[in-house]
């Protein structure tokens, strides 16, 4: 026990939501003969749920300040419909499109941030009032068709990473360097926490390092090669790749900058940061308008995997990322939650869609299922913290210990 | 009146919380159509005898008797207590503001006609409890729109709706300006007149002397005074002496000052109520803290000391109105928390659970929160230096904990207010403002606080202590001001202070002559 305490650093219970999602992945694959851990399934199902991970990225910080953001589907329906028409009827080049789509998510996003911070109007009413809006919006401008964007968006909402180099790897080689990349940066993240360990003077074996590292590799050349080992032509899937990327740099920005912070100390308590010299109004703002601008993100990996924006597009997408932050265990009085948290969380409802449809379960028992898991998630949660002990799930991540800068990054990498 | 049996007796009434006796033997006797003062310090008991005879502390969870009109009363709840006509108006006040005069006048004790609400009778007998109480505003009126004198009429008049034969009234002028305050001190008066028996929680001598036949003092949860005031005299000293009288033992450590020259000083600051224009919580100080020198502010609740203290720091109090505040004879224009930290400014909340803490974060999160920039390089916290940090001030403060990757809520108060104070020493600041540093945390804790305060200034700091607790200030501090209604009213040398001279600048505005008794109407 203590020796797995030390492998797996600190506290095992941490591990809990990780660990249930590895359960689900390994039961599906055994009720479904298989079918679950496949190449083309994996990279439909990440390609598949991006977006709302990217939505979730956002809306763990909007739920860690306090408040909710309930029009990030009517905004990404809005942006997606919005680069299709400046592309099919204005003729925008395709990069034009896709830059005026991200300039109206930060439009948006300050209109949110202005009412909300400025005028004092709570986020739930603010984005009420926003989902409304811009789901009107693009019924109007699109009056009620569907419009094709152009077929560079196919790249980020349905690409895969090119081919090249030798064939004797029997593997996609850019999804083989991305494993190589990430193993990389765990081996050096690893090597450094060791290092700064010792220099302090903390006990840090050797082999605790090298069987961590063991094991690192193992799940991160599996995930590779289940990733890339697919049919010639695919790979680890770009919008996946998006994902990451966006995950490691909101990672960074929530728990190694003043902002993220800031954004923590104004959900935990909101009189003590502000005299604490946190500007909470400047706070608020800031993570209204970033939430729109993720929420284009995720409108235009939605509509480049679709082929075209549709004007239901995003309807209910706000509540599945609301979801996968709760079930990452965030806290719905703000303070407590983590992007990485929410990643998971966001894969939970994404395997259990997955793999209560390649059993055959239908859309509306599925719908059940996920409330029910959704509801036991919290629950737990919630019991862990009146028990008083640290919840579970909300430790898991909030704040890594700070002897392990990195050690989410490829964790997240992995995941995804 | 006649002098009969007295309408309450509240006979040896003891309450015992874990860990402390709140009230010890408490006696008192209230008698009929009198206004019967109590007064003692902050924390003193006065509100948890109230708390015993309105019910919210039932029947059984405390020991001792209570005798209305004669007859022993066992309260379950303060339903039961305002059967018997027993109707206490708290300091907060108990409105609510989106509904009516009428509405908050007869809630819970709704005019029923058959099922519903008869709203016109309501409405009749509201406007008759107004002209009562001299209020001429519509009964319609959200209690919102009226000032927070007006909403005490309200509450007045709730109380009267419900036949009331005792009114107690919590420090009814605490929120109140001067005009207010002599309006309601008026109108209790006027109920006395009409055979109203009144309890009135006060410290304040001047309003004492005003309207009270009696008073009670109560101290360290025990009555120690109790005497009947004659004709709107009375005797200040006496009920000064019965409020401080606790023996000053060695509890502070011994200290010798190097006082430098001026570094922080304030002129003719005025600080308006956030939300009650017109109302000034600061009114023109001006003050000044030598480096090196431990400043006391010495003030009861509600005086002002807090207010003063959050507005100079980025204004987080009130609105400014006016004055000056420079720091080594720089001006300083510091008009956001972070500016006034930038300029060298720290101030410490009384509050520690819901001003000064984030409890979800740890230690070390919450040491490095107000100077985060120190830590971050290239736009990145630096999390090693973080540790380090918070491990070099576990030391030097002695914060008793396994490690500083805990939750501060884990912590106990001793120890959350070092790592408050440690929050506040990392941004170096030259000026720090410790608001009631010691307040519910423990003897051996404190001793520990009051050897860092000297150290701070000791390292050529301005250190300004706010406390509530005389022996403290007296204890700590080279100079202290004391502060009354939002008004400087002293600064006098710790050498030549006790606490009976504080505690009288601390409850009189003027500090040169006793307030004046008014004539009784």
């Amino acid at each position: 026990m203590r020796t797995l305490k030390q492998i797996l650093g600190g506290n095992l219970q941490q591990y809990t939501m990780v660990l249930a999602l590895i359960a689900l992945i390994a039961v599906f694959h055994f009720t479904t003969d298989g079918r679950m851990l496949t190449p083309s399934n994996l990279q439909n199902l990440i390609a598949g749920n991006a977006y709302v991970l990217v939505l979730a990225i956002g809306m763990v910080m909007v739920i860690v300040v306090g408040h909710i953001d309930l029009s990030v589907g009517s905004v990404a329906g809005f942006v997606g419909m919005a680069t299709a028409i400046s592309a099919s009827q204005y003729n925008f080049p395709w990069w034009a499109a896709l830059l005026v789509g991200l300039l109206i998510g930060i439009i948006v996003g300050c209109w949110h941030g202005f009412w909300l911070a400025k005028m004092g109007i709570p986020g739930f009413i603010t984005t009420l009032a926003g989902m409304m809006i811009f789901r009107g919006l693009v019924i109007w401008v699109s009056q009620s068709i569907s419009k094709p964007v152009p077929s560079e968006f196919q790249i980020f909402g349905a690409g895969y990473l090119p081919e090249w180099g030798p064939a004797f790897t029997g593997m996609n080689n850019s999804t083989l360097l991305l494993g190589i990349l990430a193993l990389a940066w765990f081996v050096y993240a690893e090597v450094h926490r060791r290092q700064a360990a010792l220099k302090r003077g903390v006990q840090s074996p050797l082999w605790v390092m090298l069987v961590r590292l063991g094991l690192m590799a193992i799940v991160i050349g599996t995930v590779t090669w289940l990733f890339g080992s697919g049919r010639p032509g695919t790979s680890f899937p770009i919008p996946g790749v998006i994902l990451v990327v966006l995950v490691i740099i909101y990672h960074v920005i929530t728990q190694r900058t003043r902002f993220g912070r800031h954004i923590y100390a104004v959900g935990g308590n909101r009189a003590a940061a502000a005299l604490s010299g946190v500007n909470t109004n400047k706070i608020y703002f800031l993570v209204m308008a970033n939430m729109s601008f993720l929420a284009a993100i995720a409108g235009i990996l939605f509509v480049g995997r679709a082929t075209a924006a549709g004007p239901s597009d995003g309807t209910m997408w706000e509540l599945d990322a609301i979801a996968a932050v709760f079930i990452g265990g965030a806290a719905v009085s703000g303070g407590i939650g983590t992007v990485v948290g929410s990643m998971i969380g966001g894969l939970v409802m994404a395997v259990l869609n997955n793999g209560l449809m390649l059993m055959g379960v239908g859309a509306d028992q599925t719908q059940v299922i996920k409330g029910l898991v959704l509801l036991a998630a919290v629950a737990f949660d919630v019991r862990n913290k009146n028990a008083g002990r640290p919840s579970l799930i909300g430790n898991l991540l909030r704040r890594k210990d700070a002897t392990a800068p990195g050690k989410a990054e490829p964790e997240a990498a992995l995941k995804a | 009146m006649a002098e009969r049996m007295p309408l309450l007796e509240m006979q040896q009434i003891t309450k015992v919380f874990p860990g402390v006796r709140a009230l010890d033997d408490v006696t008192m006797q209230v008698h009929r159509g009198r206004i019967h003062a109590i007064c003692g310090e902050n924390g003193a008991g006065k509100s948890t005898l109230m708390k015993v005879l309105s019910g919210v502390y039932p029947h059984g969870t405390y020991e001792g008797r209570i005798l209305f009109d004669g007859e022993e009363m066992h309260f379950t709840d303060i339903k039961s207590s305002e059967e018997k006509g027993i109707v206490i108006i708290h300091q907060e006040l108990a409105l609510i503001p989106e509904l009516s005069i009428t509405e908050n006048i007869f809630l819970g004790s709704e005019v029923m006609r058959g099922v519903l609400i008869d709203w016109d009778q309501a409405r009749w007998r509201a406007m008759d409890l107004l002209a009562r109480v001299g209020l001429d505003v519509d009964p319609d009126t959200p209690v919102k729109q009226l000032g927070v004198g007006q909403q005490q009429l309200v509450e007045i008049a709730k109380a009267l709706s419900k036949n009331v034969r005792l009114l107690i009234l919590d420090e009814p002028t605490s929120a109140l300006n001067e005009e207010d305050s002599a309006n309601l001190l008026e109108i209790m008066r006027g109920l006395r007149a009409r055979g109203i028996t009144q309890i009135m929680i006060s410290h304040k001598l001047g309003e004492i002397a005003e309207v009270s036949d009696s008073v009670t003092v109560i101290r360290d949860g025990k009555t120690v005074a109790d005497y009947e005031v004659e004709e709107g005299h009375v005797d200040e000293d006496r009920i000064i002496r019965a409020m401080v009288g606790r023996p000053l033992d060695n509890r502070y450590p011994d200290w010798e000052p190097r006082i430098g020259n001026v570094l922080f000083e304030v002129e003719h600051w005025n600080t308006e109520h956030p939300t009650v224009p017109g109302r000034l919580v600061v009114k023109d100080a001006s003050f000044h803290v030598r480096e090196g020198e431990v400043v006391g502010f010495a003030g009861l609740m509600g005086a002002g000391r807090t207010e003063l203290a959050r507005s100079l720091f980025g204004r987080s109090y009130g609105n400014y109105l006016s004055g000056t505040m420079r720091i080594a004879g720089e001006p300083i224009r510091a008009t956001t928390v972070s500016q006034a930290i930038d300029a060298g400014l720290a101030y410490v909340p009384e509050d520690r659970k819901t001003l000064g803490l984030n409890l979800l974060d740890d230690i070390k999160g919450t040491i490095v929160a107000a100077n985060l920039q120190a830590i971050t390089r290239h736009g990145l916290l630096q999390p090693e230096q973080e540790v380090d940090v918070a491990e070099r001030f576990r030391k030097e403060l002695r914060i008793k904990t396994a490690s500083v990757d805990v939750g501060v809520a884990t912590l106990s108060g001793g120890n959350q207010q070092k790592v408050v104070l440690a929050k506040w020493m990392y941004p170096e600041p030259r000026v720090l403002i410790l608001d009631e540093p010691t307040r519910g945390i423990d003897v051996g804790a404190k001793f520990e606080i009051y050897k860092l305060i000297h150290a701070l200034a000791e390292q050529g700091k301005a250190v300004i202590v706010i406390s509530s607790e005389l022996p403290e200030i007296l204890g700590v501090c080279d100079r202290i001001y004391t502060i009354c209604e939002g008004r400087i009213t002293g600064d006098i040398a710790a050498k030549d202070a006790d606490q009976e001279t504080l505690m009288r600048r601390m409850t009189t505005t003027s500090s040169t002559e006793p307030a004046v008794p008014a004539p009784t109407a």
